[in-house]
Order: structure tokens, then sequence, then C-alpha cells
């Protein structure tokens, strides 16, 4: 199996690059005008979450249960038929 | 490299993407029944594609040197209509056993409601009653993991045959539920959601290399036909060996196709 070291080989460039568009992302949402939003605090725990995951969990698992919606019971009606990303916030 | 894409939606794809594959090493394609990039309007509509999917379908890839099978039903999309979607499963009977059909799918949920979920219940009784194996979709993002708990639970109900169910487009939050549980996991490789190839490897060397498979679902979408070898040859890169990559591309779908009575390689 490869060492740490070859992981960062293969994917250390490719992760910088995808690290930075998550920045320059979070910068313009910060930059235009408006307001953001349910999708912008969800992002913001997302990330909290994959810097410090539950004991149980991977950090890519973390980041989908920030993201997920946890409620048990099925829904009433389909509304929308695509997925936002993140759960709205009900008013 | 030998390969078995065991999800890709051809009737949205072009001639060119049958003849990429096939140099590609792809010997076998299962085309689940699924929305169409739109609501069709009538039963009718799903009649004339069950036609495409059994008869048309299976003659451009023979054309490739590529066997083509695929999986019946009406899709979440459109089922949240129940009335609509009893009238489209009616048809299925006629279509099951066509020499391509593989079974009931790709059922599941899509916005995790009521009615979706009576007619996914109603899909897996159909399975049931003509004892065919079961492909079952999962939905997208934030709806995906309630969507797959209630799947879970339903399948629990029903008491079917675990290994003769294949639940797909898992990704890391919801593969351990899929696999503990004792059923197949599926993994798609999209390039804006679900896994990418280096995330699916992820999940291959954190959860095993038994009872799961890996396809590119290429559909009208963004996607990419040969999402799975691009991943076989990711898996080389990250020093697996030759027996194992041939074990998740080709073996593992064979093994669990092969409880379909109509999936032949030759």
């Amino acid at each position: 199996m490869p060492t740490k070291k070859d992981i960062q080989d293969l994917y250390f460039m490719d992760s910088r690059f995808k690290l930075l568009d998550i920045a320059a992302y979070l910068d313009r949402v910060d930059r235009h005008e408006g307001e953001a939003d349910f999708r912008h605090p969800a992002f913001s725990k997302a990330v909290e979450a994959m810097l410090n995951p539950p004991t149980d969990k991977t950090r890519a698992q973390a980041v989908h249960l920030a993201f997920s919606d946890h409620s048990n019971e099925p829904a009433e009606t389909a509304g929308l038929q695509g997925a936002y990303g993140a759960v709205p916030v009900k008013a | 490299m030998r390969y078995i894409e065991p999800h890709a939606h051809m009737v949205s794809r072009t001639t060119a993407d049958y003849q990429a594959i096939a140099q590609v090493g792809c010997e076998a394609l299962c085309e689940p029944a699924f929305w169409a990039g739109y609501d069709r309007a009538s039963a009718q509509g799903f009649f004339d594609y069950y036609r495409q999917l059994t008869e048309y379908e299976p003659a451009r890839a023979t054309k490739f040197g590529i066997k083509h099978f695929c999986w019946l039903c009406i899709n979440p999309k459109e089922a949240e209509d129940p009335v609509f979607a009893r009238e489209v499963m009616a048809l299925i009977p006629d279509f099951i056993d066509k020499p391509n059909v593989l079974g009931i799918g790709e059922i599941g949920l899509n916005k995790n409601t009521r009615n979706e979920l009576a007619i996914f219940e109603e899909h897996v009784d159909l399975a049931k009653k003509f004892d065919r194996p079961i492909l079952i979709h999962t939905p997208h993002l934030e709806d995906k993991l309630k969507g797959t708990r209630l799947i879970i639970d339903a399948l629990k109900n029903a008491n079917v045959d675990r290994k003769r169910v294949i639940i797909d487009h898992v990704e890391e939050h919801t593969a351990p539920l899929v696999l503990d549980e004792g059923f197949w996991a599926g993994m798609t490789l999209y390039p804006e959601s679900k896994c990418s190839p280096a995330r699916a490897i992820d999940i291959l060397e954190t959860f095993g290399m038994e009872n799961i498979w890996m396809n590119s679902a290429c559909d009208w979408g963004i996607s990419d036909p040969l999402a799975v070898i691009k991943t076989a040859l990711e898996m080389k890169k990250r020093a697996h060996s030759a027996e194992i990559v041939d074990k998740v591309i080709f073996g593992n779908p064979k093994e669990f196709l092969s409880q379909c009575p109509n999936f032949h390689l030759h």
C-alpha cells in the first residue's frame, strides 16, 4: 500500500488547488452584495466538521453529515424535484 | 482491462460512446430504467421506453461487441403520482421475460415522500413476485442519508434476500449502512457530485472490496462513460494489484448480476 508521502505525491497539488478554490468561493460570497441563504452557514458548519470530526467518523463522513437531512419521517410532498446540497431552514 | 459497466443510461448517449467504452474493454453494460430528463406525459411513453431498453439499445450495443442488459421500473422522480405510477407498473409483466431484462430497478426515493415510498414498496413486491433482483437509487445530496435509511427499513420489512439487492450511489456516510446490513453497494463516479475516482477508492480501502461495484451512471447530464476505467487506472496508481482491479470492475458485478436468470456474458 502507498505510504503517507506517496499519497501526498499523488494528491497534494490537486487538493491544494481545490482548497484555494474553496477559499476563493468564500471570498466571492463575501465580496458580493445581498444576503447569503441557508447554504452559507451550512458550508461553514461542514468546514468546521471537516476540521474537527467526531471520533467515530472520518472527515468526509463528518462533512456529509453536516449537509444531511437528519429527520426520520417521509415528506408529505416532493416540492422541489432536485436538491440544494444543504437542508433549507424552515420558516 | 476487461470490465462491466453496471449502470449507464445509454438512451441519452451517442453511438460514439458505445464505441469508446468497447475500445477500453467494456464487455457488458446494464441500463436501469430511469427519468429521461423530462416527465413523460403518459404510460404509453414508458411502453416506448421499455421497448427502447429491450429492443433498440441491445441492438446498438451488439454492433460493438457489448452485451446490453436492462432493469425495469418507474423511477422515483415520476412516482410521486401513485395512480400514474401504478399504470406504468402494470406494463412491466409484459416485458419482464424479455431476454435482456435483469430485474426491477432503479427504484428508490428522490425526495423521500410517502408516495415515493409506497411505490418503492410495491416495486419490491413485484420483484419478489417475479423472483428477480433489485437495483435501488438513493437520493441526492442532503436527502441521501434519510433516503437510504428509509429504503433499508422498507427492505427489512419486506424480508427480501439482501444478497439480491444492490443499493446504488453510496458515499462515505451511507456505504457502511448498506454493507453492514448485508446488501450490495454501488458507487457512482460523477464529475460534479457523488464520488470522484479518488474517493471511490478511499471507500473501497475503508470498507473492503466485497459486495461493491463502481459505475459511471452516464446519462444526459455532466457525466463520463469512461469513468469506471479511469478509476481502475487510478487504482493502479494507488498500487492495487491487477487482480484486485479486475475483481472490482469485472468480478464483483459479474457475481451480483449472475443472480439474474438472463445475465450471460457469452
